[in-house]
C-alpha cells in the first residue's frame, strides 16, 4: 500500500491536460510589473528610480527585514516608473514598471547549457547565496528560502524533504520541471542537504506521476543520500504538514515549522531554482507557469519571467477562449480568481487556469445541514462549519480557539459542502482578522 | 388537609419576614433619575449614543452630571433637552445629522467587470477582492448597511445597486457608518431645510486611474477648491472633501466640476441658463 497522511483530504478530479507538454519558454514581453511584495514576508526596498537602465538579473529591491528576500529584474531595460499594479486580489500594490529593450543579462550569469555537479561552497555560503539571489518557495506560499536553511538554536534538522507532489488538479509545472530538469533538481537537493547539514533527503511524488517517479529514481540512485518516494494521489498531499506526515510519519505541532520535527521541506521548482542560483550564479526571475483548463486551444507549461503580464502567457496558449467565466492564478483548489488580465506573473505562480462559464458558477448557498463532511474531509482537524459561524459573528477569540490558524485553506472543506457554503471564503478572512489581532496583541 | 393549610402559611409568613429583613438589608439604592431619564429616551437601544442600550445611557449620564459628550441622536435635540431638563441642565443644541452615501458607481457610472459570487456581505468582499467594478473604494453593494440599519431608513436601489437614505427614517445612529468596510457612509449635518452639498465619492486614485473604473469619480482636480469662497473644500490623496461645519451651501463648487462629483441635495432647480447643458438639471436631486 501506499503511502498517505491519514486524516482527511479529498481526491478531485485530476485533469492534467498539459502534463506532456514540454517547457516552452515564453518570448519576453514588452513591459514587465515587478511587485515589490514578492515573498511571505515584508516587502522588498525598491533600489532602481524612473530612468534607470538595468540589465536581467540585476538587484532591483533589497530585502531587508529577516523574512523578506531580494528582488531582481527579470528583464533588460529601462525603468519606467515605480506605481500601483494590480494584484491577485484586484487592489493596488507597488510594482516596479520596467521598458523592456532587448535581453541582455547580468554577465555574472553562467548561460551556458553545461550541468555543474560539484558545489565549492559551505553551508553558511549557501545561505548567503540564496539570500542574494532572492530565492523562495516555489510552491506558493513564497517563503524565503535561506530563512527556511536557517536552523533555530536548540533544533535539529536531519531530513530534507523535495516537494514533487503537485497535488493540484490540472497544474503540471513541477511535474514538466522534475521531467525535463531531473538532474538540476537532484543537484539542487544535494545543495540543500549541505546548506541544511543532513544527510537524508526524500523526494515525494504522487503515484499519478508514473513517468516521473521512474526518472528521478534512475537518477537518485547515483546521488548520495537521496531517495524518491511514491505516494498515493491524495489532496491536499503537497501541504507541507502533509507531506512530512505521508513520508514519516511525523506530527509538526499545530502554530509550529517543520523544523519542530526535524524536516525542512522544499518544493522541486526551488531545488531547481537553488541549483540555478549557486552553480549558474542565476538570481530567480523566471519560473515554468502552466497554462491551462478545458477551453484552452494549446494547454502548455511556460518558462515565464517574473513580472510578464497574464494576457500574454494566454495569447501563447492559444488566446483566451470565449466561454472564459474565471481565469485563476494558481489551481483550481488554492487559486485565486483573477479581476484583471494585466496581474502580473509573481514568484509564487505555479498556474494559470482557464474556467469555462459552465464551470465557474458556484451552486447556490443554503444553510448548513450538519452533515459534518467539512470536518471529515479537514486534513488539520478543524470544523470548518464552525469556524466559519465564529467568523460570520466576529467571535474572533474562539475562532482563535478552535485553531483557525493552523487551516491551511486548501479548500477541501468547501469542495465538499453538500449545501456550497462558501466556507473558505469566510475562514481566509477570519485568519486575516484573527492574525492581525495577535499581532496587536504582542505590541501591547 | 388543615394541616397542609396551616404548615403552608406558616411558610409563606415565615419566607415574607425573612425577605422583607432581607430586602431592607441589602436595598440597592438607584437614583430616581435614571429611570425617568430611561422613560424619554426612545428605547430603540440602537447603540448609536455609544452605549449598549437606553438604560445604560441614563445610568451614565445621570452618574457623570453634565452633558458633556452625551448625545442621543435618535431622540436628538427635543429629547435630549427633555433629559437636561430632568437633571437640572442645560442642553447643548447638536446640529442633527444624516448618513450621507457617498458613493455614486451606479450600474452605468461603474459597469461591472466582473463578478464576484464569494461570501455575500460587504464585509468579506471587501477583504477578498477590490470589487466588481474595479474600483477599490467604491460600494460594493452586498447590504451590509441595510442589514445594520435597524429603523429601516436604508434600502439597496435595485437599478442602481446602491444603497439609498430615506431622511425621514434616519436617525444618524451611525450603525451603517459602522457596519460599512469601505468608510463610504458618512454623518452630515442634515443642513438649512436639509440641504447637503457634498462629494459624492471617496477614491484616493489618482484622476485617470479613477476614472478608469468609474466616470464620475473624484479625480482631484482642485477646481472645487478654487471656487470654494468659504475654504470649505480641502484636496488630500487626490480627493476632495467638502467640511460641511463650514460650507455655507453657495453651490459654486456644484457646477466646476468636471465629473459631477459633487452633489446637491435637497436645492430648488437652477435657473436654466441658454448656456447651460441638460446635465445640470438632471443633477438636482429633489
Amino acid at each position: 500500500m501506499l503511502k498517505t497522511f491519514k486524516l482527511g483530504g479529498i481526491h478531485p478530479e485530476e485533469i492534467k491536460l498539459s502534463s506532456d507538454q514540454p517547457i516552452d519558454v515564453l518570448p519576453v514581453p514588452k513591459k514587465v510589473f515587478i511587485p515589490v511584495s514578492q515573498n511571505l514576508g515584508a516587502p522588498s526596498k525598491v533600489l532602481v528610480k524612473k530612468g534607470d537602465i538595468v540589465k536581467a538579473g540585476q538587484l532591483i529591491a533589497k530585502g531587508e527585514a529577516f523574512i523578506s528576500s531580494n528582488l531582481h529584474s527579470s528583464v533588460s531595460g529601462t525603468v519606467m516608473k515605480v506605481d500601483k499594479v494590480i494584484d491577485t486580489s484586484g487592489y493596488k500594490r507597488e510594482a516596479i514598471v520596467i521598458d523592456v529593450d532587448g535581453d541582455e543579462w547580468d554577465n555574472t550569469i553562467d548561460r551556458s547549457e553545461q550541468i555543474k555537479r560539484d558545489c565549492p561552497l559551505s553551508a553558511k555560503e549557501i545561505i548567503e547565496k540564496l539570500k542574494e539571489m532572492g530565492i523562495v518557495g516555489l510552491g506558493g506560499a513564497t517563503f524565503p528560502s535561506h530563512v527556511k536553511l536557517m536552523v533555530p538554536d536548540g533544533k535539529k534538522a536531519d531530513l530534507l524533504i523535495i516537494n514533487g507532489v503537485e497535488c493540484e488538479p490540472y497544474l503540471t509545472s513541477d511535474h514538466r520541471v522534475m521531467m525535463e530538469k531531473g538532474e538540476e533538481i537532484m543537484i539542487g537537493t544535494t545543495i540543500l542537504m549541505k546548506g541544511l547539514g543532513v544527510k537524508k533527503a526524500i523526494i515525494g511524488i504522487e503515484n499519478n506521476k508514473k513517468d516521473a517517479i521512474t526518472y528521478l529514481t534512475d537518477l537518485a540512485d547515483k546521488f548520495e543520500g537521496t531517495k524518491v518516494q511514491t505516494l498515493k494521489v491524495k489532496y491536499p498531499q503537497g501541504g507541507e504538514k502533509q507531506l512530512i506526515k505521508a513520508l514519516t510519519n511525523r506530527e509538526v505541532p499545530s502554530g509550529k515549522l517543520p523544523i519542530e520535527v526535524g524536516c525542512v521541506v522544499n518544493n522541486v521548482g526551488t531545488a531547481l531554482a537553488v541549483y540555478e542560483a549557486v552553480q549558474k550564479n542565476k538570481p530567480l526571475f523566471e519560473r515554468v507557469v502552466t497554462v491551462t483548463g478545458k477551453s484552452v486551444n494549446k494547454p502548455a507549461n511556460f518558462l515565464v519571467r517574473v513580472g510578464t503580464p497574464i494576457s500574454e502567457l494566454i495569447d501563447q496558449a492559444g488566446g483566451l477562449p470565449q466561454d472564459t467565466g474565471k481565469i485563476i492564478s494558481g489551481g483550481p483548489m488554492m487559486g485565486k480568481a483573477l479581476v484583471s488580465l494585466d496581474t502580473p506573473v509573481v514568484k509564487g505562480t505555479s498556474g494559470i487556469l482557464l474556467m469555462t462559464d459552465r464551470e465557474s458558477k458556484r451552486v447556490v448557498v443554503q444553510t448548513c445541514i450538519r452533515c459534518g463532511k467539512c470536518i471529515t474531509v479537514c486534513p488539520m482537524g478543524l470544523e470548518p462549519y464552525l469556524l466559519s459561524n465564529l467568523i460570520q459573528h466576529e467571535e474572533l477569540e474562539d475562532a482563535e480557539k478552535e485553531g483557525i490558524m493552523d487551516c491551511m485553506e486548501c479548500g477541501s472543506c468547501q469542495y465538499t459542502c453538500p449545501s456550497g457554503r462558501p466556507l473558505l471564503d469566510y475562514i481566509r478572512v477570519g485568519k486575516n482578522r484573527v492574525g492581525q489581532m495577535i499581532r496587536n496583541r504582542g505590541k501591547k | 388537609m388543615i394541616f397542609a393549610v396551616i404548615s403552608l402559611s406558616a411558610i409563606g409568613i415565615v419566607s415574607a419576614i425573612i425577605l422583607f429583613f432581607v430586602a431592607q438589608k441589602f436595598k440597592v439604592i438607584e437614583d430616581p433619575k435614571i429611570d425617568s431619564v430611561e422613560g424619554v429616551l426612545p428605547g430603540a437601544n440602537c447603540g448609536g449614543c455609544g452605549y449598549p442600550g437606553c438604560r445604560n445611557f441614563a445610568e451614565e449620564i445621570v452618574k457623570a452630571g453634565n452633558m458633556d459628550g452625551f448625545y442621543c441622536p435618535v431622540g436628538g435635540n427635543d429629547v435630549m433637552s427633555k433629559v437636561a431638563g430632568i437633571l437640572g441642565l442645560e442642553a447643548d443644541m447638536a446640529e442633527p445629522q444624516v448618513a450621507v452615501v457617498r458613493c455614486n458607481g451606479t450600474r452605468t457610472n461603474a459597469p461591472k467587470k466582473v463578478e464576484y459570487d464569494g461570501a455575500a456581505t460587504c464585509f468579506f468582499a471587501h477583504n477578498l477582492y477590490s470589487g466588481e467594478s474595479g474600483c477599490p473604494y467604491g460600494c460594493l453593494g452586498l447590504d451590509d448597511c441595510v442589514v445594520a440599519c435597524n429603523f429601516d431608513a436604508i434600502y439597496m436601489d435595485e437599478e442602481t445597486g446602491l444603497p439609498v437614505v430615506i431622511e425621514d427614517k434616519c436617525v444618524a445612529c451611525g450603525a451603517c457608518v459602522e457596519a460599512c468596510p469601505r468608510d463610504i457612509i458618512e454623518l452630515r449635518n442634515v443642513g438649512k431645510k436639509s440641504k447637503r452639498i457634498y462629494v459624492c465619492c471617496i477614491n484616493e486614485e489618482k484622476g485617470g486611474v479613477a476614472r478608469k473604473n468609474c466616470s464620475v469619480a473624484c479625480i482631484g482636480c482642485g477646481k472645487c477648491v478654487k471656487v470654494c469662497p468659504f475654504d470649505a473644500i480641502t484636496l488630500e490623496n487626490n480627493l476632495a472633501y467638502i467640511d460641511f461645519e463650514k460650507c455655507k451651501l453657495c453651490r459654486k463648487c456644484v457646477p466646476v466640476c468636471p465629473t459631477d462629483a459633487i452633489h446637491e441635495i435637497n436645492f430648488p432647480l437652477r435657473k436654466v441658463k441658454e448656456d447651460s447643458s441638460e446635465k445640470e438639471v438632471d443633477k438636482v436631486v429633489v
